[in-house]
């Protein structure tokens, strides 16, 4: 074996040291595939593609439970077939390709398209010759997963909406382009003589374009304002959609009587400023909103369950029955809560509870929904599925948690809430004071109230949050961290309290081989060629150590796998073992109660091997970073105090809590809360769920699970804690951007409303000042894109 | 100035035709897919089409 760790050719995982044939692959399954991709001559896709480290390696499961397909399957008629699924292992554009090009090679089928964006293939074959289940599974042979959806149920909604306000976009600037064309005629008609028959045919034809631009465009605020009205109450949508309608009608009155000015050019424009900032707003929380939907439906796992005929059939969960008998294959999530009947293996609880080492599972067990069946498959009797799992429990937790954290108000929405009855009180007064002085036509009067409310109108304010907000999450995406909600920024930059969980946040989440006595390099060997046979995340420690020290490795043969216990093989001289004390037949001493092994070989004695799980690489260096900015650290952990107490002392954090179950944690963040100490918690167990919602703002890496990345604000990619660092210094800046923003839109306000009120604001001002502070205001917030790294 | 009663709706006109082009093109989904379609044009087509099938009688 040679002392660099060789990867599989297929998808770029370690081999295992025990592997005998084809030593380029890790897996029969890698092989298969790789041949495949060579039979079809797409041998290419190896040489272009780049490998995301952030996704699941492109490995066929060996064991994957059937879905059913053909139940999201739609007939559209003439014999095609389409359905919608989700790519799960689509590490770049050339898997796009690859799957495109396999399923393209299959007969029957009509188009296969992969959208890269939103990771979802959209797959259509005439049904005579192509079956849905037999062209799902040419691809997930490849090691993609792909999981049906039902487009209904995804980001229709938002999808629409997104679509909409882009259209009123597009048309509204291009009536504001035209209108803007004509009115500088018309200005610069005024200095250079042009006739009163030219200006009105210019504003006739400006309000042919500009009337049903605003009639379509405006939609969008229209409803809202009409919607917050019936409601009883004031948006910022009401001084918007009167300030268009308003300017509107009275520039029909005013071309129709002849007169001088007409305010189209403002009133679509204004329209299509405000748009702009809307849509940027709307995409900003579209994409977050997306891919926590992938999560989402992902999370609800099909349920393979067994009639009483012995048939397997495969369900969704919430067709799925208390009493019913389901399987969990080996190496599966379990997707409900049961009792294990048969079967013997060990679980990984770390969802549940945080625990970092599996728990051995035997019939009689409980077994909850989210916790991942390690070595053996179960079968089980469901006891609650869907709504009463343990899962969904606390799914609820962070529900109420959340909604304590809806109540916050994001600093747009603070100042809209003020503005709107300032705005519509100013134009009042001076419609009002326009109308008491003598000699005043009421048309004059209601034209200055009517350029205070388009010059009051928040285009800037609208501009101002969204812009910086695009720009913040743009920059950071990059990154590989994907903020969620535009306030997270607000909520980041006021932060003073960071609280780390411990398991796969400050430290890398698996066990590390630290150390071993009565350890040679034989037995070392030996553990090693046992524990290749298996997946126990101990064993896999086991296998990662000894791929640097480049020994060679007895071959085994027939490796028995007990249980929950350890490994066994069969010597010439006699049973070879590797596993617990007990399994080992170690007697106890009391000594050591961390994650250990022991093994026992005929003829010599036995060997221990002790693991930890290592804190991150930057762990110590972030906590030093974040030290350096004045935050207090604390570390909230459900792990035990001898172990907590480690880690926090490596990483130089003072305050931990050990022993603490999800409650605790909430409890915890609500006491320094009451301190008043806005809190960041990073974490990423099921156990931080409720934590990480319950925090003023709260992140988590992607490894984390889809519940914790759910409730999370933001999620960061990579083996790095260095985002932590870099996401709340790109979200001070972003802050104090947006505080900069406001004091320009107010200090134009504070210049513009007094010339307003006194009627000196012609339609030439209005379209200057108000392009000119949307353009600051744009180009203020395009500063966070450079500058160096934070 | 009569030549603006022409210029005026061949401006209008071709930038209408901008309009309805844009309009058309978020419709038919053109704006779906922007990350993909960056990518999608450094792969060469040449066997999209399957290949003809196996004719063992060939020859």
């Amino acid at each position: 074996m040679s002392p660099s760790t060789p990867t599989c050719r297929h998808c770029g995982s370690e081999v295992p040291a025990n592997r005998t044939a084809r030593t380029d692959f890790c897996c029969t399954g890698c092989a298969a595939a790789y041949d495949l991709v060579n039979g079809l001559g797409l041998e290419g896709y190896y040489r272009r593609r780049v490998i995301d480290p952030a996704q699941r390696p492109l490995k066929p499961d060996e064991d994957s439970p059937e879905i059913d397909y053909a139940a999201y399957v739609r007939d559209e008629g003439e014999g095609v077939r389409s359905i919608n699924l989700m790519v799960e292992g689509l590490h770049c554009a050339a898997c796009v390709w690859l799957i495109e090009s396999v399923l393209a090679r299959r007969p029957g089928v009509v188009s296969a398209r992969v959208n890269m964006t939103t990771r979802r293939l959209a797959l259509r074959w005439r049904s005579d010759q192509a079956d849905a289940d037999i062209l799902a599974a040419s691809v997930n042979r490849l090691g993609y997963r792909l999981m049906p959806y039902d487009p209904a149920l995804i980001g229709r909604e938002s999808e629409r909406r997104e679509k909409e306000l882009l259209r009123a976009m597009a048309v509204a600037g291009f009536a504001a382009g035209n209108v803007m064309l004509l009115s500088v005629s018309v200005w610069a008609g005024q200095f250079q003589g042009m006739g009163p028959a030219t200006r009105d045919l210019f504003h006739w034809i400006s309000g042919l374009i500009a009337l049903p631009a605003i009639a379509y465009a405006g939609v969008p605020f229209f409803r809202s304002a009409l919607s917050a009205l019936a409601a009883g109450r004031v948006n910022m949508d009401v001084p918007i959609s009167l300030a268009v309608v308003l300017a509107a009608a009275m520039s029909v009155y005013q071309t129709a009587a002849g007169a001088e000015h007409a305010y189209f050019d403002s009133a679509i424009g204004l329209l299509f400023f405000l748009l702009v900032g809307r849509y940027l707003d709307t995409r900003a929380r579209g994409r977050a909103r997306s891919s926590a939907e992938n999560l989402l439906a992902l999370g609800a796992q099909a349920v393979t369950v067994v009639e009483p005929s012995g048939r397997r059939r495969v369900l969704p969960p919430s067709q799925v029955e208390p009493g019913m008998t389901a399987l969990a294959a080996a190496g599966e999530r379990i997707p409900i809560d049961g009792e294990v009947i048969d079967g013997v293996s060990d679980l990984d609880t770390g969802l549940i509870d945080g625990e970092s080492l599996p728990k051995p599972a035997a019939p009689g067990t409980r077994v909850f929904a989210g916790t991942l069946n390690l070595s053996a498959p179960l079968t089980l009797t469901v006891t609650a599925v869907g709504e009463d799992t343990l899962l969904a429990e606390i799914a609820r937790l962070i529900e109420a948690a959340e909604q304590e954290r809806g109540r916050y108000v994001a600093l747009a929405d603070r100042v809209a809430r003020l503005y709107a009855p300032v705005v519509h009180g100013l134009a009042l007064i001076t419609f009002i004071g326009w109308w008491i002085v003598p000699g005043v036509a009421w048309q004059t009067a209601l034209l200055n109230a009517i350029a205070v409310l388009i010059i009051t109108c928040p285009c800037a304010l609208a501009l101002a949050v969204p812009v910086v907000q695009v720009i913040a999450s743009g920059r950071l995406l990059r990154r590989g961290v994907l903020v969620k909600s535009g306030s997270a920024f607000e909520r980041l930059a006021a932060v003073d309290t960071v609280v780390f969980d411990k398991t796969g946040t400050l430290t890398e989440g698996r066990p590390e081989l630290i150390e071993g006595a009565g350890v040679d390099g034989d037995a070392f060997a030996a553990a090693a060629a046992l524990a290749a046979a298996s997946k126990h995340p101990l064993a896999r420690a086991l296998v990662r150590a000894v791929s640097t020290r480049g020994l060679t490795l007895p071959p085994f043969r027939g490796v028995r796998e007990v249980a929950g216990r350890g490994l066994e093989a069969d010597t010439a001289e006699g049973v070879v073992r590797l596993g617990s004390r007990a399994f080992c037949g170690v007697r106890e001493d009391g000594e050591f109660s961390g994650p250990e092994l022991w093994l026992v070989r005929p003829g010599a004695a036995p060997a221990h091997f002790v693991f930890a799980d290592r804190p991150r690489a930057d762990a110590a260096e972030v906590v030093a970073a974040l030290k350096g900015r004045g935050l207090r650290l604390a570390v909230l952990s459900g792990d035990r105090r001898g172990v907590v107490e480690a880690i926090a002392g490596d990483v130089g954090i003072d305050d931990w809590h050990a022993e603490c179950g999800p409650a605790d944690k909430v409890r915890r963040l609500e006491a320094l809360s009451g301190e008043g100490r806005r809190v960041l918690m990073v974490g990423d167990g099921l156990n931080d769920a409720p934590a990480l919602a319950a925090a003023h703002v709260s992140m988590s890496p992607s490894t984390a699970v889809d519940i914790s990345q759910t409730a999370a604000d933001a999620v960061f990619q990579g083996a790095r804690l260095a985002p932590v660092v870099e996401t709340l210094g790109v979200a001070r800046r972003a802050a104090r951007l947006i505080r900069q923003n406001l004091a320009l839109a107010f200090l134009y306000n504070g210049i513009t409303i007094p010339l307003a009120v006194s009627g000196r604001v012609t339609p030439l001002i209005a379209a200057i000042a108000m392009s000119a502070s949307s353009l600051v205001v744009i180009a203020n917030a395009l500063r966070l894109n450079r500058g160096r790294a934070l | 100035m009569n030549i603006l009663l022409w210029l005026i709706p061949a401006a209008l006109l071709l930038g209408l035709l901008g309009l309805l082009g844009f309009l058309w093109a978020l419709k038919s989904g053109q704006f779906d897919d922007l990350d993909g379609a960056a990518h999608r044009i450094l792969f060469d087509d040449e066997d999209e089409t399957p290949p003809p099938p196996e004719d063992p009688n060939r020859r």
